[in-house]
């Protein structure tokens, strides 16, 4: 099979809001940076993949607006609606048919535009049956932690250990917009959102844009010494029926997890080194361990009590911080993923670096009301 | 938003009975009167999303309305390929580098295309025809301008290639907006 890597890559800082510039001029520096760092010129870029979602963004048709900041003037671009990691299959694709050799993929997060997040969110519930309701949208979590606290046997104090840990280690990014130093009654002790999730089980929003180069084998080595090759892809979504769907488990991260393993040759999951996982709200963190098959079913509470997921644990998770620490970035949030297992792999994540990592995974969901979500695994070849 | 299922069904079984017998397949529908709705003769479902947004103008748009309050317009330019930019933005996109220089320009123009609109926005019949223009501003390179009205002229007298000039609001109407300039006129 042909194969792909991905040879550079630029970003902004995840902030809580961005006035200083416009979404485009926030993804015209994260695009500059990403041509400087992997010394390709727009001209040499054969397909261009953006990601947004119009009630996002507050203008229909949003893709329209895309070329100018990267490059992308009277060339092929296109947007798809999903995470930022749903794009980086695309170019992966793109790639694989052996039609391109370098494709660039961008996200951004504007999310601060945003003034009524949760209308959004809640307007993407069945309009029928969910929506007359006017639930606060969060409470979708709410029935879903519940459930899987009962299902699985975890506790409400390890899904506050989650957060306490992600803030943690978001202290050590300096690419995230809400490290802190807590512990776990701050998180018990905070307001109930919809029982048992209470406010600080939920990551907040933050602005920021991504910009990667992606290239095929046959060049990627002449851009960079280690390029950081993509070895397995899957993608998936569940039953959106909120009364329907399977709330014991994340059947979209199971499926996409088993297909990206498949594709990358990954018997057993325990051969990964390090893994950025949606973490949107806490127990989902837990969930998706579980449902990956990265630990056992029930197990994820008491391994992260033991310092299993810890830096310097058997399976360091989220050392980016998460979604928890680092910003809920909307369509970005994959991205940032990427680009912390990058880091990693690419042994630049200063005091943040895990040791003997060669081999990642990413995850990411689409936040509720969806049940989708898509896994990448990347790897470093010495 | 509007969830619409049809109440008649009796009324499309006789249509489709219809077309069925005859040789050409015509789908002439249902029609509908707004009563049917109000009368919940036709089962519907309203909703209206509450989403706001408060984009960031950052530094061009930023600018840009800025100096629409000062009743100027400003534009950039690119030392590269000498091109001239309005609306301005801080990055040439033919260049793929970031700009050099304001630089304020005249609020006076050319026609490039015009369009006489007898619709308003929601498709009511206006008394008084609207008259959108594309008008290439004066300084600015080729194909640089501002989309905005043309008054004080009779829609007939529009013409492609004609001069025009910028009506601004009174000075303590501005607010940093588009509308700042209530029209362009001919010279
Ligand atoms: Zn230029």
């Amino acid at each position: 099979m042909r194969k792909a890597a991905i040879v550079g890559m630029g970003y902004t800082v995840p902030q809580t809001i961005t006035p200083q510039l416009s979404y485009r001029e926030m993804i015209f520096e994260a695009a500059v940076k990403a041509y400087e760092n992997s010394g390709i010129h727009p001209k040499d870029v054969q397909s261009f993949i953006c990601v947004s979602e119009d009630f996002l963004e507050g203008v229909s048709i949003f893709d329209e607006y895309v070329p100018d900041q990267l490059g992308a003037n009277l060339k092929s671009v296109h947007t798809i609606s999903a995470d930022g990691i749903f794009a980086i299959i695309s170019g992966f694709l793109q790639i694989l048919t052996g039609k391109f050799d370098i494709v660039l993929v961008e996200a951004h997060s504007k999310a601060s535009n945003i003034l009524n997040p949760n209308e959004v969110i809640a307007f993407a519930q069945d309009p029928v049956y969910n929506q007359p309701l006017r639930l606060n949208p969060h409470y979708i979590a709410g029935l879903e932690m519940n459930r899987f606290l009962y299902s699985s046997g975890n506790t409400r104090e390890q899904c506050a250990k989650v957060v306490v840990k992600n803030k943690k280690n978001a202290l050590k990014n300096p690419l995230s917009a809400y490290p802190a130093k807590i512990e776990i009654e701050d998180v018990l002790n905070s307001a109930l959102l919809s029982d048992p999730l209470r406010k600080m089980d939920k990551s907040q929003h933050a602005d920021a844009a991504c910009v990667f180069i992606l290239a095929s084998e046959k060049i990627a080595k002449s851009i960079t010494p280690n390029p950081i090759w993509i070895k397995g892809a899957g993608w998936c979504s569940d039953d959106p029926s909120l009364e329907t769907r399977n709330w014991d488990e994340a059947v979209y991260a199971k499926l996409s997890a088993r297909q990206a393993y498949k594709m990358a040759g990954i018997q057993n999951p325990k051969q990964i080194n390090l893994a950025e996982i949606d973490d949107s709200y806490s127990y989902k963190e837990l969930q998706h361990l579980e449902s990956m098959g990265l630990c056992r079913k029930g197990e994820s509470g008491l391994l992260l009590e033991e310092g299993y997921f810890e830096h310097d644990g058997s399976l360091p998770v989220n050392i980016s911080g998460g979604n928890l620490g680092a910003g809920f970035l909307f369509e970005a949030s994959g991205a940032f993923k990427i680009v912390e297992l990058i880091l990693q792999l690419s042994k630049e994540a200063g005091c943040r670096q895990v040791k003997n990592a060669s081999l990642g995974l990413a995850q990411v969901w689409r936040g509720v009301p969806t049940a989708t979500g898509a896994v990448i695994i990347l790897e470093r070849e010495d | 938003m509007e969830l619409k299922g049809i109440g008649l069904e009796e009324e499309i079984f006789k249509i489709s009975k219809k077309s069925e017998k005859s040789m050409k397949m015509e789908f002439k529908g249902v029609s509908l009167k707004e009563s049917d709705f109000k009368e919940k003769k036709i089962l519907s479902l309203e909703n209206k999303p509450n989403l706001k947004y408060a984009w960031d103008t950052g530094v061009a748009i930023g600018r840009f309305l800025a100096e629409l309050k000062q009743g100027r317009l400003i534009g950039r330019k690119c030392c590269k390929c000498r091109r001239i930019m309005i609306p301005p933005r801080m990055f040439c996109e033919v260049c793929f580098k970031p700009n050099d220089e304001w630089i304020y320009l005249k609020d006076k123009g050319t026609v490039n295309t015009f369009s006489i609109c007898y619709v308003s926005w929601d498709m009511q019949k206006l008394k008084e025809p609207q008259i959108p223009a594309v008008i290439e501003i004066e300084g600015a390179s080729k194909m640089m301008g501002i989309l905005h009205l043309l008054g004080e002229v009779e829609p007939k007298e529009v013409k492609i290639g004609m001069k025009v000039k910028a009506v601004w609001k009174e000075i303590d109407k501005r607010e940093g907006a588009i509308t700042d300039i209530k029209y362009f006129k001919p010279i």
